[in-house]
């Protein structure tokens, strides 16, 4: 591999077809603040400058662990929170100049894991799908919101003045489905949203995302720490840690081979059902490090066990894997002319 | 700990000053000009415009307030009215006797209020805790003005056992620890008491109840340890909450005593404060409420403290 | 469709399911202890209203001659107050300032510190600093200081009793408010609605004082019996209804001079008070069960 792939793989954006959107370098830090007048005495670096596009109609998966700044990334997406840094174009439209957030949303909606926290407890379900129309002054938000029960697989007759502590999570995280929906978006951000579910119900909710995304000419950010069900969804997987972008690409290849040492601790900690495909990568060992002060250079080298003096120094780029263009990682292995003593055997094989 | 200490405390400072423009704006919300209670009827226009730069009321709010408030943290709170004594004296000397009172109710309250509670949490949902309960929010409902009144009538009037009025023999406002005195105490404390008794209990009840239904106390019980360790872990959960909430009626205790002061004539702030109502006496008042609040302010920030010092959860936060 | 719902409901298919309040209703009136005490303030309230129609005496025609009469006295079955007046009457009719003064600024209070809470506690930052700092200026006093200290300034009155009980309970209820929407304001169905593209008037208006005003209600429904001690108790000083009016505080003060003649009839005023308040203080305990809120 070259550095010249990096440029072709980098030339190729932007080509016949528009990302849907673009994650331009998004940072959000939170601010904590302590002491006697309540100063800000440190920061949480929840997302660090990452980058990313997801392309019309494909499934992006983004899988870590808990705290690595998956969710913060969704509601960054979604306008939920405000970006401390970076941009976010959506369809060409950078937001803040060319649409304005309330545009956005009608174009980007979110489902979240908890179904019984995102559902307003005392409304109907009906009256919950029906919001968004109704705010957005539709005809017939109700009859709107009818269809849309039945496309998710829930009986309006019998469902439509239930209220959301009757249903099942199954049921509950259909109807958010519907209420995200609602206002025919484009993009569907679903954050943690069958990781709550019983395995049984999952791959029922899991079948209707698919099915909904044909139907409807979707595009999903797929954010899960299950990566058996990101596999089953995505087309291409993003892995993060500690507010970062460690490793992107389509999923067989990611799946096949992982280029970031994370990444391969990530899937040797995963079960696999098949004795012949298991890894001898052993198991990440500890919690991830404070976001607050996190480690300079490779974030990952605290815990890595390719670790030189290189990684603690230089924060690692991008580079292609395997000469396949659209297969990333952030690994000084990875790069041939970084330091990294295993760098050059890669290089050689 | 220091740190905890520390944050409070300027947490406390701007709220103190707020209690302070407040009761500095008391006497500028009452109708009128405060001048007229002192002012003779027939003082001329000169008379009127030099007591009034007397007392500083020509100058601008703020000003007054700078002030009033920096005599104030000298200890220098005016002079009363009505009596021509500085304020500072007279409320400190009834403070003291208002404390006196509040002490007294809180020894009688708070060990009773304990118990009560415990046994209920402890006995849940059996008819010793529905009496408890019962007890606790009667105790709570009563207008402790009117439970004074009745005792007034039942031990003072138609069985003579104690004194209804004063806090010594003959009024006078000197107080001594003997038998004389101390039973001019037992009315008014006993129901002062009552409020406390009743929030104490339904509050030791409610965290009893909890903790006893928590899954560490059935780990216990399963690690195999004797029941009494258990009750030892259940009251050290207990404890720190317990004693906030005790700390926190013994303020209420010298703040809200006024109305019994008054029923009993006992010569503390609450009667102090009653008679510079009645005398439209608004130095006194002011210094009077000035003085009972920022204590209260105080108790909590003591309550405050003490509880991270005994519950090792918040010194973490 | 080739998704079904799972079969989770097995039972009769409901069209309609039983709205919230048709089920704290319903819990409310197992509840004999609140039912009762609800039943009773009903009546001090139904009787107050109509106390010109009930056959009264004159609540306001003294005597000379017949101070002080005691329980039983014919023509007074309550007997007679220090001045001669018709002691049931005047409790009944008492009943009319009393529970007005007692009850009006608790919903005044909830009103103001409910906008207040809510305002805070949904916008947050610097607004959230200035109405709570503020509130938490008025919350370093105790209640009766408070209310004494308000009530005196201002003077006498029922107006002034007024202002000055609603300033006392304003910063509990704005305390409650504030917490509870700033709890529901972290939940993902208020983001979900943000996302939505609701603006904030619209979110408020339709998820949030939905699922805060129960709790804070519960809440206020708590603080009426200390309003209504607070309250006979201003008049009691004499900083609240002024006389002749009959008001229970008042009249409990006219008649301590009384213990010694007929000590019951100068308790009879405090025992209303001591009634309503334990009346207000059960049936807010069995609205908090009914309704399912959490001290």
């Amino acid at each position: 591999m070259s550095k010249t792939d990096a440029t072709n793989s980098t030339s190729d954006r932007g080509g016949p077809r528009q990302p849907l959107i673009i994650a331009k370098n998004l940072k959000k830090h939170f601010p904590i603040r302590s002491g006697m007048l309540n100063r800000q005495t440190a920061t949480v670096h929840a997302v660090d400058g990452i980058s990313f596009d997801v392309k019309k109609g494909e499934t992006l998966g983004i899988v870590g662990e808990s705290g690595c700044g998956k969710s913060t990334t969704a509601r960054l997406l979604i306008g939920l929170i405000e970006l401390d840094d970076g941009s976010i174009i959506f369809d060409g439209d950078v937001l803040g100049s060319d649409i304005k957030l309330k545009e956005l949303r009608r174009g980007v909606q979110m489902v979240f894991q908890d179904s019984y926290a995102s559902l307003n407890p005392r409304m109907t379900i009906l009256d919950s799908i029906a919001f968004g129309p109704k705010i957005h002054d539709h005809k017939d938000p109700a009859s709107v919101a009818r269809n849309l029960m039945e496309r998710v697989g829930l009986d309006p007759e019998r469902f439509a003045m239930r209220y959301p502590h009757e249903l099942s999570g199954g049921q509950r995280q259909r109807v958010n489905i519907a209420r995200a929906l609602a206002l025919s978006p484009r993009l569907v951000i679903l954050d943690e949203a069958v990781s709550a579910l019983d395995k049984s119900v999952e791959a029922q909710v899991l079948n209707l995302l698919s099915d909904l995304r044909e139907e409807l000419d979707l595009t999903y950010v797929f954010i899960s720490h299950d990566l058996n069900v990101v596999r089953y969804i995505s087309d291409r997987v993003l892995v993060m840690y500690l507010g970062e972008v460690v490793e992107v690409g389509p999923v067989e290849a990611v799946y096949k081979e992982q280029a970031h040492p994370y990444t391969a601790s990530l899937f040797a900690a995963m079960p696999s059902m098949d004795p012949d495909n298991r890894t001898e990568e052993p198991p990440l060992a500890g919690d991830p490090p404070n976001p607050i002060d996190p480690p300079t250079g490779c974030r990952f080298h605290t815990r890595c066990r390719f670790s030189e003096s290189v990684c603690s120094k230089v924060k690692p780029k991008l580079n292609v894997i395997a000469d396949n263009p659209d297969h990333l990682a952030a690994c000084h292995i990875k790069d041939v002319g970084s330091g990294h003593s295993l760098a050059a055997q890669e290089a050689g094989e | 700990m220091f740190a905890y200490f520390v944050r409070r405390l300027l947490y406390v400072l701007p709220v103190a000053i707020g209690v302070s423009i407040i009761c500095f704006l008391l006497v500028h919300i009452a109708p009128g000009d405060p001048l007229t209670a002192i002012m003779p009827v027939d003082a001329t226009a000169e008379e009127q415009a030099a007591m009034r730069s007397a007392y500083g009321l020509d100058k601008p709010l703020p000003v007054q307030y700078a002030i009033w408030i920096g005599k104030a943290a000298t200890g220098d709170l005016g002079k009363s009215i009505a009596t021509g004594r500085p304020v500072a004296n007279e409320v400190f000397a009834a403070v003291k006797n208002s404390l006196l009172l509040a002490f007294a109710a809180s020894i009688i309250a708070f060990p009773i209020g304990l118990f009560l509670g415990f046994v209920a949490g402890y006995f849940r949902d059996t008819i010793f805790d529905r009496i408890v309960t019962g007890f606790a929010i009667t105790g709570v409902s009563v207008p402790n003005y009117w439970l004074g009144i009745v005792l007034v009538i039942i031990f003072s009037v138609n069985l003579s056992w104690l004194p209804s009025m004063g806090a010594g023999p003959g009024g006078s406002g000197e107080w001594a620890w003997d038998y004389a005195h101390i039973r001019h105490l037992i009315l008014p404390a006993v129901t002062l008491a009552v409020v406390p008794i009743g929030i104490v209990a339904r509050t030791v009840r409610a965290l009893v109840g909890d903790i006893f239904s928590m899954d560490f106390v059935q780990a216990l019980y399963a690690k195999g340890m004797r029941h009494s360790d258990v009750l030892k872990h259940v009251i050290r959960n207990a404890a720190p909450t317990a004693l906030s909430v005790m700390g926190l009626q013994l303020g209420y205790l010298l703040g809200g005593s006024i109305l019994i002061e008054t029923v009993f004539n006992w010569p503390g702030s609450g009667f102090l404060l009653s008679n510079a109502i009645f005398q439209r006496d608004l130095p006194l008042l002011q210094g009077t409420i000035l003085v009972l609040a920022l204590f209260f302010v105080f108790m909590n920030l003591i309550v405050d403290v003490a509880q991270a010092a005994i519950d090792p959860r918040i010194k973490r936060s | 469709m080739t998704v079904a719902a799972e079969p989770i409901i097995t039972e009769e298919v409901k069209q309609k399911s039983p709205g919230y309040w048709a089920g704290v209703m319903k819990r409310f009136m197992r509840d004999p202890v609140a039912v009762g005490c609800a039943v009773i303030i009903l009546l001090l309230i139904l009787s107050a209203i109509f106390a010109p129609y009930l056959g009264l005496n004159d609540p306001y025609k003294a005597s000379m001659i017949k101070r002080l009469k005691p329980i039983g006295f014919p023509g007074f079955p309550l007997g007679t107050d220090e001045q001669g007046r018709d002691m049931l009457a005047r409790l009944i009719y008492g009943g009319r300032l009393t529970l007005f003064v007692g009850l009006t600024p608790v919903v005044l209070a909830f009103f103001i510190g409910s906008s207040l809470g809510l305002i805070a506690g949904y916008v947050g930052g610097w607004v959230n600093t200035v109405i709570m700092r503020t509130v938490d200026i008025f919350f370093a006093f105790p209640s009766v200081l408070l209310a004494i200290a308000i009530s005196s300034a201002l003077g006498a009155g029922i107006v002034n009793s007024l202002v000055s009980l609603t300033i006392v309970f304003i910063p509990p209820i704005a305390r409650v408010a504030e917490s509870a929407t700033a709890s529901v304001r972290s939940l993902d169905y208020i983001d979900a609605a943000r996302a939505t593209g609701g603006n904030a008037l619209t979110i408020v208006r339709v998820h949030v004082i939905g699922n805060v005003l129960g709790p804070i209600f519960v809440y206020a429904t708590s603080l009426t019996s200390v309003c209504m001690i607070l309250a006979a108790g201003l008049s009691f000083l004499g900083i609240g209804v002024r006389p002749p009016e009959p008001e229970w505080g008042l009249m409990l003060n006219t008649l301590r001079t009384a213990i010694y003649v007929n000590p019951w009839i100068a308790a009879l005023p405090g025992l209303m008070i001591f009634i309503t308040s334990l009346c207000l203080n059960l049936l807010s305990d069995g609205l908090r069960s009914a309704m399912n809120v959490k001290d």
